[in-house]
């Protein structure tokens, strides 16, 4: 583990930009956070929502590496923004959601590999759109104009009949490369993250159970005990239960596509396979999770008091959703309608949104769990540090 | 839209917890109610914004409290802090009230949480509101509003028509409308004077003007004043209020929690001449800090500086506002405005009056002066660890005590010694019935929500007595 360490902070300090990570008393929203968490430290009566205050308390001088990371680790419950004494109208102006959805857009374009992509987190909601409707077009006319006409607009589901539109070496090789690409960008800009806030060497094992819990349950949308502030100051759980949805659909989607890549590669299976064979059924299951999770996310995002909401990150918000959506409805469309002369058309849509989405993986909203998970496990450790240093004598 | 043309059973006068634990008495026991609050919609709630506790009496571990804490031992304690002045039935009454307190709060969906850091010592006895006293009353408007009783915020009573022995009609300006309000029983429950400087100018003269005010600017007073005036009997001193020192560069009203300062223990305070003038170490914090308020207030200006060195940084609680700090004494009175040479001495004087001891932030440690007027009797260590940092004082009054006298029914008595017939009153504008002096932590939430359910329950059964 130290190996992998040194190997990636090698890489990471050869990454360009790298030198931009300075421990300054940074601007824009690092000031607007700082001011923000220098009160809550001095009332605290939010302890009980999540993990963020009590990480708060540890502290009492903010650097801009430790401000990313409270960003990163708030789920943007709203609970500390509705019982606020500070909120505006008050003089103080307190609104802790708002100013640390500002801030991770900020630490996702500060962490990004390589730095000159960061640039696509500003106006992210329109960048997204036009590179979804771009790459669906591309793959559309390319696979039109170079296919042919008889397999693209040929009516038949029989094994091989979407490889016969798009040949499969050229569907693994532009998967295989994007989706490479995009674990490495992700890799590298976890590790800056991790580095930068002070998470700690690899090397000793943390408390991983912890993490992992916290992010497969969500525990920190639990605002306590009765949920979230989702719409107003009433608590509800919709936006833990829809991410639940979309998280696990999207869980099934990627089972589904491992499947069928032992399948193909190990069983010498070949696509399109059978509605109750184990990758259509994951695949179907998974996609009608992701679209109920984000056309809920959707609404209780339209529905929501915009009070505590952060205008400029809403495009990218709603540009990923959207894209998710778009991913899970065409590949059910396509399930549904892969026997029709419909399935070229359907398949090459398909695939450019599953492009998209893998592509900008590390350049859109989709890099915040990856932080968001990294935060919890760097508060896990943090949080048994100071229990063990209260146990000992 | 308020419909103001009804007469309805309960009308409550003001909108923070004793009002709306008055209001959903009222209204659970099938009375119609009328909530006006003076405030607009996101400063509803008075001084219960601010809060965040309550303090309660239980002979098993209840919500988030350990052990027990039963009626005796809180009668003690709050024997100890107010001297004596209290009024024993009354008391005893509101204590064994708290018990019914917390399921009556879980009820209208108010939360616990644990007790926050730094207040483990209260655990055991004060039951912490999750996301503190806003959350609170969120909860209970919602609970309010869910029950059907009618809110209009922006609405301040100006005048309550006291006639033979009763509360006719009852005057407001409402979102800046004039409107007369008709009642079959009325609560008043609309705090103290605090926010009202010319009234504190009444009881302190011209030096109330520099008093910061922690809480809401909306507790003026005014039906506490136009009650006074026809004849309901007043209780508590005027010229008492809870003032603790708070960080002198607070806003005026409503900085809250955050303005606290608890640095005086470890540091000396010096006046705006850089002279001590009380020994900054008489006591842990906890017991001290409501007297800091009147001290301070007693210098001239009304301004107080807490000074100490960066060894004594990692002992107390910061404040919201940043330290003045400077690498010597002189530079830090320069920075604090303060006669450098007049401060100088005083830290000098005080280094060479330090006995040597055993320094121990976490209890009376017993390190003193010697020979030095006013002497620091605990905690006293030189201050010579640059850097210096200064932190301004001023006196921030949290509450008055002056208010209506009430009965065991929350019935609000007059000179006379006759009662209000349909008059009840709740929360701080009777709190001096119960506190003459002196205040334990979460007892004032204990008043409102006791003396709140009690004026509620007994309003709505005089209202519907009378149908």
């Amino acid at each position: 583990m130290a190996n992998l360490d040194e190997a990636l902070d090698a890489l990471t300090a050869q990454a360009p930009g790298s030198c931009q990570l300075r421990e300054d008393r940074g601007q824009g929203a690092y000031v607007d956070a700082r001011r923000a968490i220098e009160i809550c430290n001095a009332c605290r009566y939010c302890e009980g929502f999540c993990a963020v205050f009590p990480a708060m308390t540890l502290r009492r001088e903010f650097r801009d590496s430790d401000l990313d990371y409270l960003a990163n680790l708030c789920h943007n419950c709203r609970g500390c923004f509705f019982s606020c004494q500070y909120a505006p109208p008050h003089e103080f102006g307190i609104n802790v959601p708002k100013v640390f959805a500002e801030l991770r857009t900020e630490s996702y374009a500060k962490y990004a590999w390589p730095q000159p992509l960061a640039g696509l987190f500003r106006r992210n909601g329109t960048i997204l759109s036009l590179a979804t409707i771009l790459a669906v077009t591309l793959i559309l006319i390319l696979t039109m104009a170079l296919s042919d006409p008889a397999a693209f607009w040929g009516a038949n589901d029989r094994s091989g009949s979407f490889y016969a539109v798009i040949p499969w070496e050229i569907m693994v090789a532009v998967a295989g490369a994007s989706f490479g690409f995009a674990i490495l960008a992700l890799i590298i800009s976890g590790f800056r993250f991790w580095r930068e806030t002070g998470g700690g060497s690899f090397a000793q094992a943390g408390p991983l159970g912890k993490a992992a819990g916290d992010v497969l349950t969500l525990r920190n949308l639990g605002g306590g005990g009765e949920g979230c502030n989702d719409i107003d100051e009433t608590y509800s759980s919709w936006r833990r239960i829809f991410h639940h949805f979309l998280f696990y659909g999207f869980a099934l989607c990627f089972a589904a596509t491992c499947v069928a890549t032992v399948y193909d590669h190990f069983l010498g299976l070949i696509a399109p396979y059978a509605f109750l064979s184990w990758p259509v059924q994951l695949g179907f299951w998974g996609g009608i999770g992701m679209m109920i999770g984000t056309v809920g996310l959707a609404w209780v995002k339209i529905a929501a008091d915009p009070g505590p909401a952060a205008p400029s990150v809403v495009g990218a918000d709603f540009a990923l959703l959207m894209l998710l959506f778009l991913t899970a409805f065409t590949g059910l469309v396509l399930l549904g309608l892969r026997a029709t002369p419909a399935m070229g058309i359907l398949l090459a849509v398909h695939l450019g949104t599953v492009l998209t989405l893998f592509v900008f993986a590390p350049y859109s909203k989709m890099v915040h769990g990856l932080y968001r998970s990294l935060a919890l496990l760097r508060n896990a450790r943090e949080q048994r540090r100071t229990s063990d240093a209260a146990a000992a004598p | 839209m308020t419909d103001f043309s009804r007469v309805y059973d309960v009308l409550i006068i003001g909108g923070g917890n004793a009002a709306l634990c008055a209001a959903i008495t009222a209204r659970r026991m099938g009375a119609s109610v009328l909530i006006l609050e003076s405030a607009p919609r996101p400063f509803r709630g008075g001084n219960s914004r601010h809060v965040r506790n309550i303090r309660a009496m239980h002979d098993a571990p209840a919500v988030t409290l350990s052990d027990a804490y039963h009626e005796e031992e809180y009668w003690e304690d709050l024997l100890r802090v107010t001297g004596g002045e209290t009024d024993e039935r009354l008391a005893r009454m509101t204590i064994r009230g708290t018990q019914d307190a917390l399921p009556f709060m879980l009820d209208c969906g108010i939360r616990f949480q644990p007790s926050l850091s730094g207040t483990l010592s209260l655990s055991r006895t004060n039951a912490f509101f999750l996301g503190g006293g806003k959350s609170l009353v969120n909860a209970l408007y919602q609970t309010a509003q869910r029950l059907g009783i009618a809110i209009a915020y922006d609405s301040e009573v100006t005048a309550m028509h006291l006639d033979d022995g009763r509360i006719g009609r009852v005057e407001a300006t409402c979102q800046g409308f004039p409107e007369t309000i008709s009642a079959k029983a009325v609560v008043a429950a609309s705090g103290g004077f605090q926010a009202n400087i010319e009234w504190l100018k009444e009881g302190w003269g011209d030096i109330a003007e520099n008093f910061i005010i922690r809480g809401t600017p909306y507790a003026k007073g005014k039906v506490l004043r136009n009650l006074l005036d026809q004849g309901v009997a007043k209780i508590g001193d005027p010229t008492q209020c809870h003032a603790v020192a708070i960080d002198g560069r607070a806003p005026k009203f409503d900085g809250g929690i955050v303005t606290r300062l608890d640095s005086v223990p470890f540091s000396i305070v010096v006046n705006r001449d850089g002279q001590r003038f009380y020994d900054e170490g008489e006591d842990v914090w906890p017991k001290r800090y409501a007297i800091w308020g009147r001290l301070v207030a007693q210098q001239p200006g009304q301004i107080a500086y807490s000074i100490f060195d960066s060894r004594s940084v990692p002992l107390f609680m910061p404040s919201v506002f940043p330290a003045i700090s400077a690498d010597s004494i002189g530079e830090l009175a320069e920075k604090l405005g303060l006669d450098a040479v007049a401060l100088e001495a005083t830290v000098s004087d005080y280094n060479a009056a330090v006995q040597p001891g055993d320094f121990d932030s976490q209890r009376l440690d017993g390190c003193a002066t010697k020979g030095l007027d006013p002497s620091k009797t605990n905690w006293a260590r030189t201050i010579d660890t640059p850097p210096y940092i200064g932190y301004p004082l001023r006196p921030g009054i949290t509450f008055t005590y002056l208010g209506v006298k009430v009965d065991e029914h929350a019935q609000v008595c007059l000179e006379s010694g006759r009662r209000v017939d349909n008059l009840f009153a709740a929360g701080e504008i009777m709190a001096g019935s119960v506190l003459g002096k002196g205040y334990l932590a979460g007892f004032g939430m204990a008043i409102g929500t006791v003396f709140g359910r009690l004026a509620g329950q007994n309003a709505a059964r005089h209202a519907l007595a009378a149908d």
